[in-house]
C-alpha cells in the first residue's frame, strides 16, 4: 500500500497496516525531520522492521538531493538476515511501483568468518584464526612477496577483487551475507573486501552493534560513515550492556603467559630485523619522532583493530619518546606485565579506581600515564613494522596494551577490580584483573554526536526515561505504543503457587527446595499435557537449569514430560544449541510437538523468535536477577546511584524485568498469532515488579491473574486455547479497527489524528 | 460309484444333429475320456471336468434318448447313452465332479488375484480375532454358498485398514531416555545386571553413533558382544557419578573404554555438517563470527552473568542436556529401518549402510527459501480468497449442510451427462449448487422414485406398529428388547440368522444386474441358501412357545420380508430374462 505522511509517500509491501505501525512512522518522521534522535518502544509482534524500514527509505525516496544512509544494527547475525529479507520485500515492492528510480544497494557486512569463501582460510575454527589465515595470504608485504615469488601462497580471491579495481562493484540490490558469498563466487572476487569497500556507497547497510559501538571496531570500519546517516539501534533493549562491554577489559593468568612469549617472539623479530633489514626500523623511529602513530592510508589488508579508546580521546600528538624504540617500548611492555602479574597475586578482593591504579603503575614500573595511553598505538606500529601475520598469535599482547590504553585515558566512569577467585567457586584460584567500564554512555557517545539521527527501539524500553539517564542523549521522541488487539491474543499469567498451594519462586532461599522444583516440573507437566505445538521455558540460569533439569530427570517428572513432547536445550555450545532449536522446529512443525528450555540473558533469548506454533506457550521460571554479589555490579550500581542518582533496587529489578519481558516477548509476532505467558514466580505479583513490565504486557495482565496456582493455570490455559482456535474479523471488526487498509488510513488522515487510538 | 469310476458304452455326437460315433465313455471325478471304437477316428477326447460349465440331460418320457450334455466355453458334449439308467449313473457323478470343479474354481479365483501369504494370513488373522466373522465365513465360505473371494470382497475395507496401517507408520522410538537403562541387582552380590533387548541396542547405536562404531570394529574380533556391553555400562556408569577425573583416570588406562567416556566425533562431525543447513535466523554459530567483543578477555568477565566451567577434563564430561538433545534429535529423525533386530551385528551394519545413504546436502537454495518464507507477517497482506470455506463449527447444522452440499456433488459427478461441477466449493457455491439441484428435481422429478409412496407408507405403518406393540408389550425399560425375552438359544439362532441373511442380501443385490455366467450362479447359488433361511426362520417362528411366538414373529417379519423380496425379485428377473429370450446386450 501507498500513503502519505506530511510530505513524505510511503510505500509499504504490505495491503494493510496496523495502526501502531502507522503512529510509529508519523513519529519517527517527526524525528527524521528535525534531525533528532528518538527512543521508541512498540510491542513485539508488531511489525517495527519494516515499518522502520519503509518509512526511512520512503523518506530517502521523497528528498532525492539529501541521500541519508541508513546504518541497521542488530544484535545478532541472524537477526541481520532476517532484516535483509525483510529489505528485500520491501525493495521488491517499491522497484514495481516507482521503477528503476527505488534502486537501492543494501548489504550485510559481517566479520571474515562470516564472509570468506576462501576454502584453505575457512578451515580454521574461529574467527581469530579465520582473520589471521586471511591477513596471512593478503597482507600487504605478503601480496609483495608473492607477486615476486609464485611459490608464495595467495587468496586468488582477493588477488581477483584488486585487478579488477574500481570496477569491482556490487550492482544495486539487497544482499543478505549469503547472497555476497555467492555473488563473489561467481565473479571469483573477495565477498568481504567487496563489502567493506561498498559499505560507503551503499543506501543501506545492516551491521553488528560492534562495528559502531565498539570503537576498535568502528575505527576501522564505521569511521568513513558519513554525517546524514540514521543509524538504528534494533532490539535496544540491552544496550547499556553491549556499550559496558565495549570498553571493559580483563586480564587473567592465561593473558599474562601468553603476554610473555609475544613479547618474547617479538623481541626475536626486533633482533632479527636488525641484523637484517635495521633502516626499517630506523624509518619507524623516524616516524613517530614526526608525530604519526600510523603510516597515514594503510591498505586495507593491514588493518586491525583500532584503538579501543574512542576517537575524541584519542591524542593528535606524538609519541613520548620513551617508548620510540622498539626496544624500549618491548621493556615498558614487559614491566607492565610484570608489575600486573604481581598485582593479581593476591588474596583477597581489591577495588581501585583508574587513577589511583595509574599512580601506582607509576611508582611501582616507573610508567606514566602518558606512555600507557600510547600503548595500543605504538604496538600497533610495530607489528606493522615487524610484518607479524598471524595476529591471532598476538592476542594476549593486544588485551594488555587495549587495558593500557584504556586505563590511561579514562579516569572516571571505570574501576579496576581484582579477584583471586570466583566467588561461587572458591577452591579454585582463577585470578583476574578486571578493567570494567559502568557508564554505558561513553561508548555511545560518539555515535550520538556523529550521526543526525539516532533511533533506539525495542519491544522493552520500559520504564522509557530511563534510557535517556544512562545512555546521557536528549532524544527528541520519546514513545511507548501499546498494542491494539483484535482479540486478546496474549494471556500473561502470574503464577504463584503450585499444585500443593505452597508458594514457589527462585528466590536463593527457596531455589534448591524440593517441593519448589516439584512444583515448577507439575506446573511443565501439565501444560505440556494441554498446549499444543511449542513450549518454551526460560530460567534464570544455566546452573540452575541444569540443576533443576538433573532434579526432575532423578524424580521421573522429566519422563513423563518426555511422553508429551520431545526436550530441546540451549546448551553452552552454539553449534549444539542451533541444532536443538531446528530440531524444535521441526518438531513443531511436523506437530510432535516440543519443549525449548533457554535461560533468559542467554543467546536464545536475546535473538530467537518462538513465534506461532514455535511458541504457544512461555514460561519464565523465577525472576531473571543479575548475579547480585558480583563485584562488578555491585561497582556498576555504586556508579549509577552516584551519578544518575538510580536506586541499586530500582535498577536491579528494572534489569531482571526487561529480561523476562524480553523473553516472553518472544511468543508474539503478528496479530493472528497468539500465545500464553506465564509468570512462575510469587515475586511477580508484587506491584514494585509488575509495574516494570511494558504496558503492552501489563494491559492485557488481568487481576484475576495475578496470583494463580497451578490448576487454576491449567484450567485458563484450556479456556484461552479454546477460544483461540476460533475464527475471528482480522480487521478488528466494528469498534475500533486494528487492521487499517488504504482507504481506511485516508479516511483517518482526512478526519485528522486526533481520533488516533494511541 | 463308490470307487468314483464309470465306464459306460455311449455315442459321441458334436452336434445334436450328428449321428454320433459309438465308443466307450470313461468318467472319473476328475475328467472324462472318450475312446471311439474305431482307433481312426479322430474323435477322441480327453477333457477335465474344470473346463466343463454345466450338465444338462434329457427326461425320461420326453421321447427323446437318454442324452448327456456337457456344455464348456466353445459349445457341448453330447454323448447319447445305451439307457436312461446309465444317464443317471453318470449324471451322478458329472453332477458332483462339477460340484467340486466350483470349489476348485474360488480356489483358481484367489491364486489368479495372487494371494500373497502375507494377505493369506491377514484374513486368517482377521478371522481368529473375531469370532462373529468367523461364524459367518463358516456358515457361508465352507458350506459353498459363497466362494472365498466374494466372501472378502464385500470386508476389503477389513481388509484395507489393515493394510494401510501396516504400510504408512513406522514405529518411531520411544521418547524416554535409554541413557539410564536401570541395572537389576540382587542385593547379595557386588554385581548388576543389564537387561538388553535388541530394541535398546537399536537406540543406542542409533543414539551414539561413537558406540556403533565401535560396535563394527571390535565385536567380535577384538572381544565378543557381553564384553562389549560390559565396557560400555561401566563408561555408563562412570558418567553418571560425574567425576570427570576419575573418569580421565579409567580412560587414560583402558584406551577401549576411552572410546565410551569421549564425546562423540563423529556426532561433532555430522552437527557441524548439520549447522550448515539450518535456518539462518537461528544459526548461531555465525555470531560468534561476528561478534567483536568476544575476544577473548574483552568484555565482562566475571558478572555471574556467565558461567563458570572447568575446562579440564571437559572431555570426559558429557551432560544430561546434552544427551536429551540427542534424544529429541533421535526420535525426530525417526527408525530408519523396520526389521526385527535379532542379530546386532546385522542391524549395526544395515545402519552403517543406511547413514551413508540419507547423507544428500541441502543446497543453499533451501536455505534461502526457508528465511523468505518466514519474513512476511501474514495478517498484514491481503486476504487472498480463500476458496475453502474456513472450518468453523458454530452452528452443527451448518457444518453438516455445508457436508450435503459435497455428497450432492459426488453424486451429480458419478452420474453422467450432468454438467461437471468445479471441484472445490465456497459456503457460496455450496449453496447455489443445492439450490440448482433443488430446482432440477422440482422441473424434472426425480429420475427413479426410490419408492412409491404407498409402499413407502405401508412400511412406515408397519414399523410404527411393530414399535408401539412391542413398547406396549415390553413397558418400562427402554434398554429392553424383544429379543431380551426370549429364550437364549432361540435368540442366539436368531441373531446369526440375521447377520447371515444380511451378508447374503448384500451379496445377493451387489450381483445384480446379471451380466456373466459367474454371476448367475451365485445368484442361484444364493437364491438356494436365502430359501434355506427363510424356511429355517419359518421353523424358528413356528416352534417358538405359544406365548412368544407374537413377539418371535414380530422380529422374524421383517427379516422374512427382505428375503422374501429377494426372492421375489429373483423369480421376476427369470421370467423377465426368459421372456426376452435372445441373449443380446452382452446379457448371459
Amino acid at each position: 500500500m501507498k500513503f502519505e505522511i506530511d510530505d513524505v509517500t510511503v510505500y509499504f509491501p504490505y495491503d494493510n497496516i496496523y495502526p501502531e505501525q502507522y503512529s510509529y512512522m508519523v513519529e519517527l518522521k517527526r524525528a527524521l525531520d528535525v534531525k533528532g534522535h528518538c527512543l521508541l518502544e512498540m510491542p513485539t509482534g508488531t511489525g517495527k522492521t519494516i515499518a522502520l524500514l519503509s518509512l526511512i527509505t520512503s523518506y530517502v525516496l521523497s528528498k532525492p538531493n539529501s541521500p541519508l544512509k541508513l546504518l541497521y544494527c542488530t544484535r545478532t547475525v541472524h537477526e541481520m538476515e532476517k532484516t535483509l529479507a525483510e529489505l528485500r520485500l520491501l525493495h521488491e515492492y517499491q522497484l514495481r511501483h516507482l521503477g528503476p528510480a527505488a534502486r537501492i544497494l543494501a548489504l550485510g557486512l559481517s566479520s571474515r568468518k562470516n564472509l570468506c569463501i576462501n576454502s584453505r582460510v575457512l578451515t580454521a575454527e574461529n574467527r581469530d584464526s579465520v582473520d589471521a589465515g586471511c591477513r596471512k595470504l593478503t597482507a600487504s608485504w605478503v601480496r609483495a612477496l608473492a607477486a615476486e615469488n609464485p611459490s608464495v601462497p595467495s587468496c586468488e580471491f582477493f588477488e581477483q577483487y584488486e585487478r579488477a579495481g574500481s570496477s569491482a562493484v556490487l550492482p544495486p540490490g539487497v544482499y543478505t551475507l549469503q547472497d555476497l558469498r555467492v555473488f563473489g563466487k561467481e565473479k571469483g572476487w573477495c565477498p568481504y573486501y567487496l563489502a567493506r569497500h561498498m559499505v560507503q556507497f551503499a543506501n543501506v547497510v545492516v551491521y553488528s552493534y560492534q562495528y559502531l559501538l565498539d570503537p576498535k571496531v568502528a575505527g576501522i570500519i564505521s569511521k568513513e560513515m558519513q554525517k546524514e546517516s540514521v543509524v538504528v539501534f534494533d532490539e535496544a533493549h540491552n544496550i547499556d550492556n553491549v556499550c559496558i562491554e565495549a570498553l571493559s577489559v580483563s586480564v587473567r593468568r592465561q593473558t599474562i603467559e601468553g603476554a610473555r612469549r609475544n613479547l618474547t617472539r617479538m623481541r626475536q623479530e626486533i633482533d632479527k630485523f636488525k641484523a637484517t633489514d635495521a633502516g626499517r626500523l630506523r624509518a619507524e623511529y623516524n616516524r613517530l619522532v614526526e608525530g604519526l602513530a600510523l603510516r597515514g592510508d594503510l591498505p586495507a589488508t593491514d588493518a586491525w583493530l583500532a584503538n579501543p579508546a574512542l576517537p575524541d580521546d584519542i591524542l593528535k600528538e606524538a609519541v613520548p619518546g620513551n617508548i620510540r624504540r622498539a626496544e624500549h617500548f618491548i621493556h615498558v611492555l614487559r614491566r607492565l606485565v610484570q608489575y600486573l602479574e604481581g598485582r593479581l597475586d593476591t588474596e583477597n578482593v581489591e577495588k581501585e579506581s583508574p587513577v589511583s591504579f595509574v599512580v601506582s603503575v607509576l611508582n611501582h614500573a616507573g610508567i606514566d600515564q602518558k606512555s600507557l595511553k600510547f600503548c595500543y598505538d605504538r604496538l600497533h606500529s610495530l607489528m606493522m613494522t615487524l610484518e607479524i601475520t598471524d595476529t591471532d598469535e598476538f592476542l594476549h599482547i593486544q588485551t594488555i596494551c587495549d587495558f593500557a590504553t584504556l586505563i590511561g585515558t579514562y579516569a572516571r566512569g571505570f574501576s579496576v577490580i581484582i579477584e583471586p577467585f570466583d566467588e561461587r567457586m572458591p577452591h579454585i584460584p582463577d585470578p583476574v584483573l578486571q578493567l570494567c567500564c559502568h557508564d554505558a554512555s561513553l561508548a555511545i557517545k560518539p555515535v550520538f554526536e556523529r550521526f543526525q539521527s539516532v533511533v533506539i527501539t525495542s519491544g522493552t524500553l520500559s520504564p522509557i526515561d530511563l534510557y535517556p539517564r544512562l545512555l546521557n542523549f536528549n532524544p527528541v521522541v520519546s514513545r511507548s505504543f501499546t498494542m491494539s488487539l483484535t482479540r486478546d491474543c496474549i494471556c500473561p499469567m502470574v503464577l504463584t503457587r503450585g499444585s500443593d498451594q505452597l508458594p514457589v519462586s527462585t528466590k536463593f532461599d527457596m531455589r534448591s527446595d524440593l517441593g519448589v522444583v516439584r512444583n515448577y516440573g507439575r506446573l511443565l507437566l501439565e501444560m505440556s499435557s494441554v498446549v499444543p505445538d511449542g513450549i518454551v521455558c526460560f530460567f534464570v540460569s544455566y546452573s540452575y537449569m541444569d540443576g533443576i533439569v538433573n532434579t526432575w530427570n532423578e524424580n521421573g517428572i522429566l519422563k513423563e514430560i518426555m511422553q508429551h513432547k520431545l526436550v530441546f536445550i540451549e546448551t553452552q555450545d552454539v553449534v549444539e544449541t542451533t541444532l536443538a532449536l531446528d530440531n524444535y522446529r521441526k518438531a513443531c512443525d511436523c506437530g510432535r510437538g516440543a519443549i525449548f528450555f533457554s535461560v533468559a540473558r542467554g543467546k536464545v533469548a536475546e535473538g530467537i523468535d518462538f513465534d506461532r506454533h514455535y511458541g504457544r506457550l512461555v514460561i519464565m521460571f523465577g525472576v531473571p536477577f543479575q548475579y547480585t554479589l558480583s563485584k562488578i555490579l555491585l561497582a556498576r550500581l555504586e556508579y549509577l546511584r552516584d551519578t544518575f542518582q538510580i536506586k541499586e533496587g530500582d535498577f536491579l529489578t528494572f534489569d531482571a524485568l526487561r529480561q523476562a519481558a524480553q523473553c516472553v516477548g518472544r511468543v508474539i509476532r503478528s496479530k493472528a498469532d497468539y500465545g500464553m505467558m506465564i509468570f512462575a514466580d510469587k515475586r511477580y505479583s508484587r506491584h514494585d515488579k509488575r509495574s516494570k513490565l511494558p504496558s503492552w504486557i501489563l494491559s492485557h495482565l488481568h487481576d484475576a491473574h495475578l496470583n494463580l496456582s497451578t490448576d487454576m493455570a491449567l484450567h485458563i490455559a484450556r479456556e484461552f486455547l479454546r477460544k483461540m482456535a476460533q475464527p475471528y474479523d482480522k480487521t478488528g471488526g466494528t469498534g475500533k479497527k486494528t487492521l487499517l487498509s488504504q482507504e481506511d488510513l485516508q479516511k483517518m488522515v482526512i478526519s485528522g489524528m486526533d481520533d488516533m487510538m494511541f | 460309484m463308490s470307487s468314483g469310476q464309470v465306464v459306460k458304452r455311449v455315442k459321441y455326437k458334436a452336434t445334436v444333429k450328428d449321428p454320433g460315433t459309438s465308443g466307450v465313455l470313461k468318467l472319473t471325478q476328475e475328467k472324462f475320456v472318450f475312446k471311439p471304437n474305431d482307433p481312426t477316428s479322430n474323435n477322441k477326447l480327453d477333457v477335465e471336468f474344470r473346463f466343463i460349465k454345466s450338465h444338462k440331460h434329457t427326461k425320461e418320457g420326453s421321447g427323446k434318448p437318454p442324452w448327456l450334455n456337457l456344455t464348456h466355453a466353445q459349445g457341448s458334449y453330447i454323448f447319447e447313452l445305451d439307457s436312461f439308467a446309465d444317464l443317471h449313473v453318470c449324471r451322478e457323478l458329472v453332477g458332483i465332479a462339477l460340484s467340486k470343479h466350483v470349489q476348485g474354481e474360488a480356489t483358481k479365483v484367489i491364486s489368479e488375484e495372487q494371494l500373497s501369504s502375507a494377505e493369506m494370513t491377514l484374513r486368517i488373522k482377521l478371522l481368529q480375532e473375531d469370532s462373529k466373522l468367523q461364524r459367518l465365513h463358516k456358515e457361508l465360505v465352507a458350506s459353498g454358498k459363497l466362494t472365498e473371494s466374494e466372501f472378502w470382497a464385500t470386508k476389503k475395507k477389513l481388509l484395507d485398514q489393515d493394510e494401510s496401517r501396516k504400510l504408512k507408520q513406522r514405529i518411531g522410538f520411544k521418547n524416554s531416555l535409554i541413557f539410564d537403562t536401570k541395572p537389576m541387582s540382587d542385593g547379595r552380590i557386588n554385581q548388576v545386571k543389564f537387561q538388553l533387548t535388541p530394541e535398546i541396542k537399536y537406540q543406542i547405536f542409533t543414539l551414539k553413533p561413537a558406540v556403533h562404531q565401535a560396535f563394527l570394529n571390535f565385536v567380535p574380533s577384538k572381544m565378543n558382544e557381553v564384553d562389549f556391553w560390559n565396557k560400555y555400562f561401566k563408561a555408563e556408569y562412570l558418567h553418571s557419578t560425574k567425576n570427570a577425573v576419575a573418569a580421565a583416570a579409567e580412560a587414560a588406562e583402558d584406551e577401549d573404554l576411552a572410546v565410551f567416556l569421549k564425546d562423540d566425533e563423529i556426532l561433532e562431525i555430522e552437527a557441524r555438517k548439520k549447522v550448515r543447513r539450518v535456518d539462518p535466523t537461528l544459526d548461531m554459530e555465525a555470531d560468534q563470527g561476528d561478534d567483536y567483543t568476544h575476544l577473548p578477555d574483552h568484555g565482562i568477565f566475571r558478572d555471574g552473568s556467565k558461567e563458570i566451567s572447568e575446562a579440564q577434563n571437559s572431555l570426559y564430561k558429557r551432560t544430561l542436556l546434552q544427551d536429551l538433545n540427542r534424544q529429541g534429535a533421535v526420535v525426530l529423525e525417526g527408525k530408519t529401518l523396520d526389521m526385527e533386530m535379532e542379530n546386532p551385528r546385522t542391524v549395526a551394519e544395515i545402519l552403517a549402510r543406511r547413514k551413508q545413504e540419507s547423507d544428500e546436502v541441502v543446497g543453499d537454495e533451501e536455505r534461502r527459501n526457508r528465511i523468505s518464507k518466514m519474513t512476511p507477517i501474514e495478517d498484514l497482506q491481503s486476504q487472498d480468497d480463500h476458496r475453502y470455506a474456513p472450518l468453523c463449527i458454530k452452528d452443527p447444522r451448518d457444518y453438516f449442510d455445508f457436508q450435503q452440499a459435497n455428497a450432492v456433488k459426488t453424486l451429480d459427478d458419478s452420474q453422467p451427462g450432468m454438467e461437471q461441477m468445479m471441484c472445490s466449493l465456497g459456503s457460496e457455491e455450496a449453496y447455489g449448487s443445492l439450490r440448482a439441484s433443488i430446482s432440477k428435481i422440482q422441473t424434472t422429478g426425480l429420475r427413479d422414485p426410490l419408492f412409491s409412496p404407498e409402499v413407502a407408507l405401508k412400511v412406515l405403518h408397519g414399523l410404527t406398529k411393530n414399535i408401539s406393540s412391542s413398547k406396549y408389550h415390553l413397558g418400562k425399560t427402554s434398554q429392553e428388547s424383544v429379543l431380551d425375552i426370549l429364550p437364549n438359544t432361540t435368540k442366539e439362532k436368531l441373531l446369526d440368522h440375521w447377520v447371515c441373511s444380511q451378508e447374503l442380501l448384500r451379496h445377493y443385490w451387489s450381483s445384480y444386474p446379471v451380466t456373466t455366467q459367474n454371476l448367475v450362479n451365485k445368484t442361484r447359488r444364493l437364491k438356494d441358501s436365502i430359501s434355506q433361511i427363510y424356511s429355517k426362520l419359518e421353523e424358528i417362528k413356528v416352534s417358538a412357545q405359544s406365548d412368544l411366538r407374537h413377539q418371535v414373529s414380530l422380529v422374524v417379519h421383517p427379516m422374512q420380508q427382505a428375503l422374501d423380496a429377494a426372492l421375489l425379485h429373483y423369480d421376476a428377473d427369470i421370467r423377465k430374462r426368459n421372456a426376452r429370450g435372445s441373449k443380446s446386450n452382452g446379457y448371459v
